[in-house]
């Protein structure tokens, strides 16, 4: 034994509200607090026995801070340890590793982490991107034209990763077929219903060029939520453990625009210190769930990760197949983009689908070889911060 | 090209530490920061320098650029996100590299978009959208 994480915590219940388009007359607050009480029951556990809250800031009704007093009031939860976690993308693992350290240190012992996200439309199309320019990086960047969500920053890292290293939309499509397939198989994905092929992905409007609508993720509305405590008290749980074996985030930057290559992603430092810490390497990953906002975004994350060269994602993703049933089986639940992204919740749903993995509860779309050692990332910004994190079954220890 | 009062996209809040730049951009000159101390450049303005080993505080000067860099990366926006952008699309937002090594974002306007190549020279060429503001753009350099 050492002194770092490595199976010094588990994820013990998970709770996740199916991504929809609109959740008419609810509020981010009410998403979370529907996705923790459903962790908290499939954890056996009651309202009482929480003593951690690490909840998503970015979500703060009303503004004024204060976001976990508001939500534990909220819920009728009154922690003795609360922090929030403010890593976009990546909060859904940067939480899981957060509330490991957290228990490991005595400071709480039932940890619930979670975000939620809302979209009330009220039947109008979506608002147009705020055109604020009062920050200090708003103010150089909203004036040339304001992106749609990121779509143009992940289009200038496309565009450029195929001007360094020569790939193709048809390329990138593989991706987005294969994550289709898995959604299609999980009745909780947004796109269950609805294949597509490459020609689909190639053929959808161009929304930032060279990105294809269907490489985009959709904004959705939803929430999700785990419960962290200690590995000894997991064992005695309800659930098969996810023991949290190593994790890392790292950072590069804080806008795409100024510091950098901005096709290198940062998760390569996040990841070798969570296989490190794991003491396992990339070639022991069983199931990767990782973070897929866009397709360029797999790609560099799979070869910051070490699953690929630099520049090989494009073709590395031809010659494996993704789906649940695959050699490498990525995204299991369909990805952000075919499972849906409700916000930050987008990332915390790939945290909740490794645990159902792991524990052999996913039913149509369970992978059918073994998932003893699961691999997560969050992504947060444009390359901004990155987090990566090893799950592993008891057998992994 | 100046659109006068018609002028509907989203300007610039310059703060106290930006109000330099667009002070000399009102006047036709690009301008960056650099440290006195470990000569490291710097935009977005800022009033501390970030350089790796510099704990400058207040070392940074205004200097200006020659306005000559290059597309280090860019795309195609074909859809606005901004209604005031509707009329653009498609146009091309790009981070333009200088020669100085500085990064801004900018639009490379003047050329059809399907010609923007990474790597190609581009120099600053001004758009005075509103009295108060120039904003910088770039076009294919002449030279």
């Amino acid at each position: 034994m050492d002194d770092s994480l490595r199976g010094a915590a588990a994820i013990v219940g998970i709770g996740e509200l199916k991504p929809e388009r609109t959740r008419p007359g609810r509020d981010a607050m009410s998403l979370l607090a529907e996705a923790a009480y459903l962790a908290i029951q499939d954890a056996g556990l009651t309202k009482r026995d929480i003593d951690g809250l690490i909840m998503e800031p970015e979500l703060a009704v009303g503004g004024g801070g204060g976001f976990n007093a508001k939500m534990a009031e909220y819920m009728g939860i009154y922690p003795t340890w609360a922090t929030g976690c403010d890593a976009q993308g990546a909060a859904g693992v940067a939480m899981a590793l957060q509330a490991a350290a957290y228990v490991q240190a005595g400071l709480a012992t039932y940890v619930l982490c979670g975000m939620g996200a809302a979209i009330d439309t009220g039947g109008r199309r979506r608002p147009a991107a705020p055109a604020r320019t009062e920050t200090a990086t708003t103010e150089f960047s909203v004036p040339f034209g304001p992106t749609v969500a990121a779509n143009g920053w992940y289009a200038m890292i496309a565009k450029r990763y195929e001007a360094l290293y020569g790939t193709t939309v048809e390329k990138r499509a593989k991706i987005c077929v294969d994550l289709r397939y898995n959604a299609n198989h999980n009745p909780m994905a947004i796109w269950h219903d609805t294949p597509i092929t490459v020609d689909d992905v190639v053929k959808s409007r161009i929304v930032a060029d060279p990105l294809h609508l269907l490489e985009c993720v959709m904004p959705c509305a939803g929430g999700c939520a785990f419960i962290v405590t200690r590995a000894d008290i997991a064992r005695g749980m309800r659930h098969k453990p996810a023991y949290i074996l190593g994790g890392g985030l790292g950072i590069l930057r804080g806008n795409l625009t100024h510091v950098g290559e901005i096709t290198i992603c940062p998760v390569g430092g996040a990841a070798r210190q969570a296989f490190r810490m794991a003491r396992v390497s990339p070639a022991d990953v069983q199931v990767k769930e990782i973070y897929d906002s866009f397709t360029i975004t797999v790609m560099c994350e799979l070869e910051e990760s070490g699953f690929c060269n630099k520049g090989e994602a494009g073709d590395w993703v031809q010659e494996h197949d993704l789906t649940f049933k695959g050699d490498h089986p990525l995204n299991t639940h369909g990805g952000q983009l075919s499972y849906g992204q409700a916000s930050t919740a987008g990332g915390c749903a790939q945290v909740t689908e490794a645990v159902r993995q792991i524990r052999r509860e996913a039913g149509e779309h369970q992978v059918p070889g073994p998932t003893d050692v699961v691999y997560v990332t969050g992504s947060g910004g444009a390359f901004s911060q990155q987090a990566a994190m090893v799950l592993g079954s008891e057998a992994a220890l | 090209m100046s659109e006068g009062p018609e002028y509907r996209k989203p300007l610039p809040t310059p703060s106290a530490v930006s109000q330099p730049f667009w002070d000399a951009a009102r006047e036709h000159r690009l301008v960056y920061q650099r440290c006195r101390v470990c000569g490291t450049r710097v935009f977005y303005p800022r009033d501390i320098c970030p350089g790796p080993d510099c704990f400058g505080i207040g070392t940074l000067e205004w200097v200006e650029s020659t306005g000559k860099g290059w597309v280090y990366a860019h795309t195609i926006s074909y859809q606005p996100a901004h209604p005031a952008f509707a009329d653009d699309v498609p146009y091309v937002l790009a981070i333009i590299e200088l020669d100085e090594g500085w990064r801004m974002n900018s639009n490379v306007i003047n050329i059809d978009p399907q010609d923007v190549k990474i790597g190609m020279r581009v120099e600053v060429v001004w758009d005075d959208v509103t009295p108060e503001f120039s904003l910088p753009k770039f076009q294919p350099a002449k030279s």
